[in-house]
């Protein structure tokens, strides 16, 4: 028998790669840390560029105290909930829909010439555009709100799960029947796994897309949620507090989407760490 | 004890085919052309046929046929007597590389073929820990298949399709993405195996030394489309070391073969083909209706 000469170089690639992470984690920092200074420095000095002015545009300073204002407030935990469960809820439907859609859509030819059409024409239009009609549509304001965030989430999620199926390499599907796989285990065993990077991808956008819509959801709300907060912000004029409410969503909404995506790489350890950056 | 005779002292032994008259197209409407044009082969039990030719011209797809993965035009296909039915276990197939589950362990991916069998996992894992060993790997069993270099991915494929018992184990250029000294240790690797276990084998390479190495019957296909334009029954002693690639037998048959291959016609090297097909971006298993 033949001796194996051949070694598998991945465990010294990791420690590469840890030993990497620090030094990256600390250029994330200091990337965030000039940005806010580059804001200091522009709303201190009223920066007036012509086409953009800083003159009206609240200081990071300022920012800070509405922030602290709104943590002692108590409102800040009632906003968080409302605006956390109208997320998710939008996004869990998002996401059961879409991927089932994306696996019938893509592996059936005439699931895609009946269902994507429509599905294609109400894409592009902007969850504010469908205000009015969940107002309509829906017996709550709840439900309305949902329904927004789910309309951001969906897409992502179903058009990276179809691109998932459709691009899976027909060999895999070939071996496993050569190996004596139905149907039923095609799907399971080969379709749904080699989908579901795809479809990690596609779930840890439309997180970020749900939030994307949640001011624009919560123009509908009376009440609560950040983006409820946000709005309102505006409205009565007070400035800071959008730039904390703005904040505040876009922080939530890149913690939630890495949180997809951490779990998508702890289910998924077999993907070579290589194609990932 | 030479495999020769081995294979000899087994009684009734399975895994012998037939092709009769066997033409294959290809591609559809004005793309159509025809891949496999009249092949009439019998390739015995426990033969190891290799199958060469200029690239484009059809072995790869007479590989497919055999496989079930494509439908012969006209013409027949039998195994043992009985004629092909679509994919089956009994007809192992080996692709170049890549074709692991990549999301499944060693020892889940060798298994595979029994859990389609329904076995339950203790009985399949240990069955798998022997093709494992077989095949050189022990100690790999938890690796998935990107922790694996290139070599030891291609004896995983081989002990995955082996551990289904099959009568046939069909090959394409299953070394053709390795490094030539890798390619060397697959060889012998790979006659090893077929030592023991004396499934037959349909090994398709464009590799003229690698057919000259491995094979007890060489089929040279024409440029496309695909005829069997000679058969070379080759009776190199087995085992068979690496001394014998430089040997004044082998050298003048692989003259003998490369005058074959040059014909004209074999001047434009045509796109490969797949034994899925003409289009092997496309996967043909997509349902239609």
């Amino acid at each position: 028998m033949s001796s194996l000469t051949e070694t598998a170089p991945v465990y010294t690639e990791r420690v590469r790669l840890l030993r990497l992470g620090s030094t990256r984690l600390l250029l994330h920092a200091s990337s965030i840390a000039v940005c806010i200074l580059a804001w200091h420095l522009a709303s201190t000095s009223q920066a007036d560029l012509g086409v953009v002015t800083f003159r009206n545009v609240p200081a990071p300073l300022e920012v800070l105290a509405a922030g602290w204002e709104l943590f002692r407030s108590q409102a800040l935990l009632s906003h968080l909930t409302a605006s956390l469960s109208r997320v998710f809820c939008g996004f869990l439907i998002a996401a059961i829909a879409g991927v089932a859609l994306g696996l019938v859509i893509g592996r059936l030819r005439v699931a895609e010439d009946t269902l994507l059409p429509p599905l294609e024409i109400l894409r592009p239009i902007p969850a504010v555009a469908w205000i009015p009609l969940s107002i309509l549509m829906f017996p709550s304001s709840e439900l309305s709100m949902i329904f927004i965030t789910f309309t951001g989430a969906l897409f992502p999620i179903l058009l990276n799960t179809i691109h998932g199926v459709e691009t899976i390499d027909a060999r895999l599907i070939a071996s496993a029947r050569s190996l004596g796989s139905g149907p039923v285990a095609i799907f399971t065993e080969v379709i749904l796994p080699a989908a579901a990077p795809s479809i990690f991808t596609g779930l840890s956008i439309g997180m970020g897309t749900a939030w994307f819509c949640l001011v624009t959801a919560e123009m509908i709300s009376g009440q609560f949620g950040i983006g409820y907060y946000t709005w309102a912000s505006y409205t009565i004029q007070n400035y800071a507090d959008i730039v904390v409410g703005m904040l505040l969503i876009g922080l939530l909404g890149m913690g939630s989407s890495m949180a997809v995506r951490k779990l998508g790489n702890a289910l998924m350890p077999w993907q070579a760490s290589g194609a990932k950056k | 004890m030479t495999s020769h005779a081995a294979r000899s002292a087994s009684p009734a032994r399975r895994g012998r085919i037939d092709i009769q008259n066997l033409h294959i197209r290809l591609g559809h409407g004005k793309e159509a052309f025809e891949a496999v044009q009249n092949v009439s082969i019998s390739i015995q039990p426990g033969e190891f046929a290799c199958l060469i030719g200029p690239s484009g011209c059809g072995k790869s797809t007479l590989l497919g046929a055999l496989a079930g993965h494509l439908r012969p035009t006209s013409g027949s296909i039998q195994l043992d007597s009985q004629p092909l039915e679509g994919p089956h276990p009994e007809r192992g197939l080996v692709f170049q590389q890549h074709t692991l589950f990549p999301w499944k362990k060693t020892l889940d991916n060798i298994a595979f073929g029994l859990k389609m069998k329904g076995m339950r996992r203790p009985e399949r894992h240990r069955r798998a820990r022997e093709l494992l060993e077989l095949v050189g790997l022990a100690g790999f069993e938890q690796h998935y298949p990107f922790q694996l270099s290139g070599g030891m991915q291609q004896r995983v494929e081989i002990a995955r399709v082996l551990i289904n018992h099959p009568r046939v184990m069909l090959m394409d250029e299953p070394f053709g993405a390795l490094d030539a000294q890798t390619r060397m240790l697959m060889q012998q690797l790979l006659l090893d195996v077929w030592e023991r276990v004396k499934t037959t084998i349909v090994f398709v390479t464009h590799d003229i030394d690698e057919a000259l190495f491995l094979a007890d019957r060489i089929l040279v296909m024409s440029p496309r489309p695909g005829r069997i334009i000679e058969e070379i029954s080759l009776d190199f002693p087995r085992p068979r070391e690496a001394e014998l690639v430089t040997s004044s037998q082998f050298t003048r048959l692989k003259r003998h073969c490369l005058e074959l291959l040059h014909q004209p016609g074999a001047d434009f090297p045509l796109r490969r083909l797949s034994p899925l097909g003409a289009v092997p971006e496309n996967d043909p298993f997509r349902a239609e209706a």
